[in-house]
């Protein structure tokens, strides 16, 4: 069971803007909160980080309590790193100078070790001893990460870290925050409005809508629930955990094993025994009702249906079950009738395309 | 030529326009930053206020300063109350007079450097965990550089030319309160035009020569680009 070591309860009011949260996250991964501009993401970032206060408000990270009744630490207390949408570097500081901004005012010791890995994980080690003029946005977004990251905080917080920048850049980074991701053992929260950065970095999703928590829950789950929008949209996906097995190279085939089975990919670039995100479109999959006797589709698997559900526009969204891992699929509305199609009927699935996400 | 009575009253301009540029930096650094920074309904009062002496003729202020610093004003009785004697026609005097009446041209500049830096660096600086006053001092000072060398620069070349205010407060007593403007004033009531042309050629210089280097050091420094 997930360990929620973050309870966040904050109210604000400001005219027609009404703000509202009770959230408990967890203490690890990477949280994700996704929704449209205006719908409070960025203002509950702020009310964790306390660079806005909200009265009433309840806040506790790992047991210690930052707002409660009495208490409200104030920003430079919170053992926090915050990464804003733009960098925010000191202009009159160089790269090195902004990197140590905050661990010449952190009360314990400078670990070097850790230091040199956060600059080398974000690939800024040529980038030390430059003026901030004349560096690159997704330069600058590095040197934001990793100067919040060398304070080696309870936990990160990113506002939209990839939004001001083009997507050329937006690819450039995103590996490191991959990276990151694997690496890192502080929770993090991850503010955006892209559905690509929600399936490539996220354990845990919160989904706002108007200064409310409209659902939240681990991907998986939150990604195939039908009651939300994310499953009707075009884009509608599911990401699984998967380890590689083997890899045919005389087919350009890797083998890769989840909870329920075994898929066969397009060669994948990593050693065996690597475990990747697959993200898997539900207009990729297809259903059929018996196994399929002789078919050039590689993947075809036995899955059940636990939910379903038609959009207005002639599509049925189908959640299946294989195993333990849930799977999204976008099917024509008479497809359903024709197959009939009902919950807790047997199906198989046939996965036509994929795509490992790091 | 110059007399060494006009040494003097350059001496002591420098010393005013000096002490005076101290103290407007000391009182108007953290006014600017107030102004800057705050929503109060009193911003829009005390803007008016230290901007007066902008519009004000200087014989306005200095009347008013006379009447209050005199023996009978408030100001007065509170000085001879605590035994400094009254102020009009002192060096302090003089001083205090300076302080108010330039204090808008190192108030302003400063209250514009704060705007422009904005909120933001201000905010990383904490999540890094600066406290206010160090955020205030490793952060906001040196990106309002610029700002300061505009406030230390105009406060002191305006309080070297001011003249209506030392006239009322000062009035024109050698060693303490005869400042360069009024020598002036004196050459010419006396008709030494030579002398006159000395000092005033000699301030129009210094005046021209300060306001050069100022425009050149903010042309290759541009103000105010906090963050990118």
């Amino acid at each position: 069971m997930t360990i929620h070591a973050i309870k966040a309860r904050f109210q604000l009011n400001y005219g027609v803007f009404h703000f509202k949260v009770d959230l408990e996250l967890p203490g690890t991964g990477v949280t994700v909160l996704f929704g449209d501009s205006g719908s409070g993401k960025t203002t509950l970032l702020r009310c964790i980080a306390g660079l806005q206060y909200a009265p009433q408000g309840f806040l506790e990270i790992n047991d210690s309590i930052w707002q409660d009744d009495k208490v409200f630490l104030p920003t430079y207390k919170r053992s926090l790193g915050y990464v804003f949408q733009e960098a925010n570097l000191f202009q009159h500081l160089t790269v090195s100078e902004n990197l140590y901004y905050g661990l010449k005012r952190i009360k314990s010791s400078i670990n070097n070790f850790q230091f040199q890995q956060t600059i080398e994980l974000l690939g800024i080690e040529h980038l030390l001893t430059r003026r901030i003029e004349g560096l690159s946005g997704g330069e600058r977004q590095r040197i934001a990460i990793a100067r919040a990251l060398v304070l080696n905080p309870d936990i990160l917080l990113m506002d939209e870290p990839l939004a001001s920048l083009d997507s050329k850049r937006k690819q450039e980074i995103l590996p490191f925050l991959s990276r990151l991701h694997q690496q890192l053992a502080i929770p993090v929260l991850y503010v955006t409005h892209s559905q690509q950065e929600v399936a490539q970095l996220a354990d845990y999703l919160v989904i706002m809508e108007q200064g409310q928590v409209f659902a939240s829950g681990p991907l998986a789950t939150t990604l195939s629930r039908l009651d939300l929008p994310l499953a009707m949209d075009k884009q509608a996906s599911t990401v699984w955990l998967v380890t590689i097995i083997e890899h045919e190279t005389e087919y350009q085939l890797s083998r890769v094993e989840f909870s329920a089975g075994t898929l066969s990919l397009p060669l994948i670039d990593a050693p065996i025994g690597s475990t990747l995100r697959l993200q898997i479109y539900a207009r990729d999959v297809s259903i059929v009702l018996e196994a399929p006797y002789a078919t050039s589709i590689l993947n075809v698997l036995p899955a059940t249906i636990t939910d379903i559900t038609d959009d207005n526009n002639g599509q049925s969204i189908v959640c299946l079950q294989l195993g333990s891992q849930s799977l999204l699929v976008h099917i024509t509305r008479k497809s359903r009738q024709l197959l009939n199609l009902q919950i807790n009927k047997a199906v198989y699935v046939q996965i036509k395309g994929s795509s490992i996400l790091n | 030529m110059l007399t060494s009575e006009d040494f003097d009253t350059l001496l002591l301009t420098a010393k005013v326009a000096s002490l005076a540029t101290v103290l407007m930096l000391l009182i108007g650094t953290p006014l600017a930053w107030w102004l800057a920074r705050t929503s109060s309904v009193w911003k829009g009062i005390i803007n008016t206020l230290v901007a007066l002496p902008l519009v004000l003729p200087p014989t306005v202020l200095g009347f008013y300063l006379l009447v209050l610093m005199g023996p009978a004003g408030p100001i007065g009785q509170l000085t001879r109350w605590l035994g400094l004697g009254t102020l009009p026609f002192t060096f302090e005097g003089l001083v205090i007079a300076s302080v108010l009446y330039s204090l808008p041209f190192v108030v302003q500049p400063l209250q514009a450097s704060f705007s422009a830096i904005g909120a933001q660096p201000l905010e990383a600086a904490a999540t890094l965990r600066a406290s206010p006053l160090d955020t205030f001092f490793s952060v906001v000072m040196p990106l309002a550089k610029p700002g300061f060398l505009t406030a230390t620069i105009l406060g002191f070349a305006h309080t070297v030319g001011e003249f209506g205010v030392v006239l009322m407060v000062g009035g024109n007593i050698p060693d303490k309160t005869r400042v360069v403007s009024v020598q002036i004033y004196n050459h010419v009531e006396a008709l030494e035009y030579s002398e006159a042309h000395w000092l005033a050629g000699g301030l129009l210089l210094f005046s021209f020569t300060v306001l050069l280097i100022l425009y050149s050091i903010l042309k290759s420094q541009p103000v105010a680009h906090p963050l990118k």
